[in-house]
């Protein structure tokens, strides 16, 4: 047990260094951090979609708590780091519209149906859940798509960037972001029921840690931790392999989207963290004395099903502008109003997508499933 | 109803099937775009580069 330990960590460091040999010190730094946040989300069981479910069937509120406690130590950092250098560093700003509105809820009820997020799913197939890496296969397909189509639902109309700092300057915004996390902090322990308000110790830990990740993201490549940008990108550049003239195409074509397609993922930041993230919770699970049973056999709807789901979720992220990570967390905690408005968006979808879970996660030899996750 | 077969696939294949989707996904970019310059890569950290983030984000239109 402790040799294969050590084996794991010998992998981890493998992966880290030859990162940094293939593209330099930048991109290892990437994968280490993203190695990072696979290690603390599925090491400490901190996601999005299971503590969402759990407020809204059991009125459990405390999962939700430590993720806005993550956001709120992350614009805490975040905030003055974006006035310092707004140069170097750019927030993950984008605009409040019809679509990205209509995709935020969308991917709500879809990250119940396949029981994870954006974040979710990376760390559930890295952790050896069969449901999870079926939606990721999905959430790649689905997420190019969504850039073919990017353009029609923009046209559907949408406001201009609003930001916190735009709206009341960088402290006023911090302050302004703060107060609102507060608030809705305080209302969700309001409605949640008696002892499951407050987040236990492991989730303050893993929100704290998470926080800590994410800045560091920020200072290392610039921007936000996101995810849904690389998958995206990992679909295009197989559909182009596969003899699609995504280039052509008016997302690719644009500049510095059509620079990622040429080059290599290695240098793409959020490629470069998911490909961490997968490898932390694969390292997480293999660490484990057990890693756990296999998630319960389907009926052949039901991997569809889980597929057809997670290319919605994918194409839905794009039409949000991000998933609980890109638009959620680091909107939110870098002053983004479009990060609010998902938020909004996605519990209402939630509401929707765990009603419609038995539909989907049809059992092999029927039956009910539902309540997991 | 007809079901999938059932699973031989434990919690460590399932896994290591989603490093080998990883792994195919950046053979695949290997061979098309190549590898990176290892000499012509950004600063380490993007703090303190004086240059300008030019990684893409999920934000971006």
């Amino acid at each position: 047990m402790q040799r294969g330990r050590i084996g794991l960590f010998i992998t981890g460091l493998g992966l880290v260094v030859a990162v940094t040999l293939a593209a330099g010190p930048r991109a290892g730094l990437l994968v280490a951090l993203g190695l990072g946040f696979g290690l603390v989300l599925e090491g400490l069981r901190f996601g999005f979609a299971g503590p969402w479910r759990q407020l809204i069937a059991e009125r459990d509120g405390r999962g939700l708590n430590a993720q806005l406690l993550a956001i709120g130590l992350a614009a805490a950092v975040s905030f003055p780091l974006l006035a310092a250098a707004p140069g170097e560093l750019m927030g993950a700003h984008a605009p409040v519209g019809t679509g990205m509105i209509l995709g935020a809820f969308v991917f709500g009820a879809a990250m119940q149906l396949v029981m994870g997020c954006g974040s979710g799913t990376l760390v559930n197939a890295g952790s050896g859940n069969l449901i999870g890496l079926v939606a990721l296969v999905g959430f790649i397909a689905g997420s190019f798509l969504g850039t073919l189509h990017l353009g029609f639902w923009l046209g559907l109309g949408s406001l201009p960037v609003i930001s916190a700092q735009g709206f009341a300057g960088a402290q006023g915004g911090l302050w302004l972001t703060l107060a609102a996390l507060v608030a809705v902090a305080a209302l969700i322990a309001f409605r949640s029921a008696p002892g499951k308000r407050l987040p236990q110790r492991r989730l303050l830990w893993a929100a704290a840690l998470i926080a800590v990740l994410a800045v560091l993201n920020l200072v290392v490549a610039g921007q936000p931790w996101g995810i849904v940008y690389g998958l995206g990108l990992w679909g295009a550049k197989l559909a182009q392999a596969g003899g699609a003239d995504v280039a052509a195409t008016a997302f690719w074509a644009a500049q510095g989207n059509a620079a990622r397609l040429d080059a290599s993922i290695l240098t793409d930041v959020t490629s470069l963290t998911n490909i961490g993230l997968i490898a932390g919770a694969f390292l997480v699970m293999r660490w484990r004395a057990d890693p756990g049973a296999p998630v319960a056999p389907l009926a052949w709807r039901g991997w569809a099903g889980v597929l057809v789901a997670g290319l919605v979720l994918g194409y839905s992220a794009r039409m949000a502008f991000g998933c609980n990570v890109g638009a959620f967390f680091s909107g939110i905690s870098t002053g983004s109003l479009h990060g609010w408005v998902w938020f909004a968006a996605a519990l209402a979808g939630s509401v929707v997508g765990l009603k419609l879970r038995p539909l989907v996660l049809v059992p092999a030899g029927g039956g009910q499933r539902g309540a997991a996750a | 109803m007809s079901t999938a077969p059932a699973p031989r696939l434990t919690r460590p294949r399932v896994g290591l099937l989603a490093l080998a989707l990883v792994a195919t996904v950046i053979a695949f970019d290997a061979v098309r775009s190549g590898l990176p310059d290892p000499f012509r890569t950004p600063p380490p950290v993007a703090l303190g580069s004086g240059a300008a983030p030019d990684g893409a984000h999920c934000t971006a239109p």
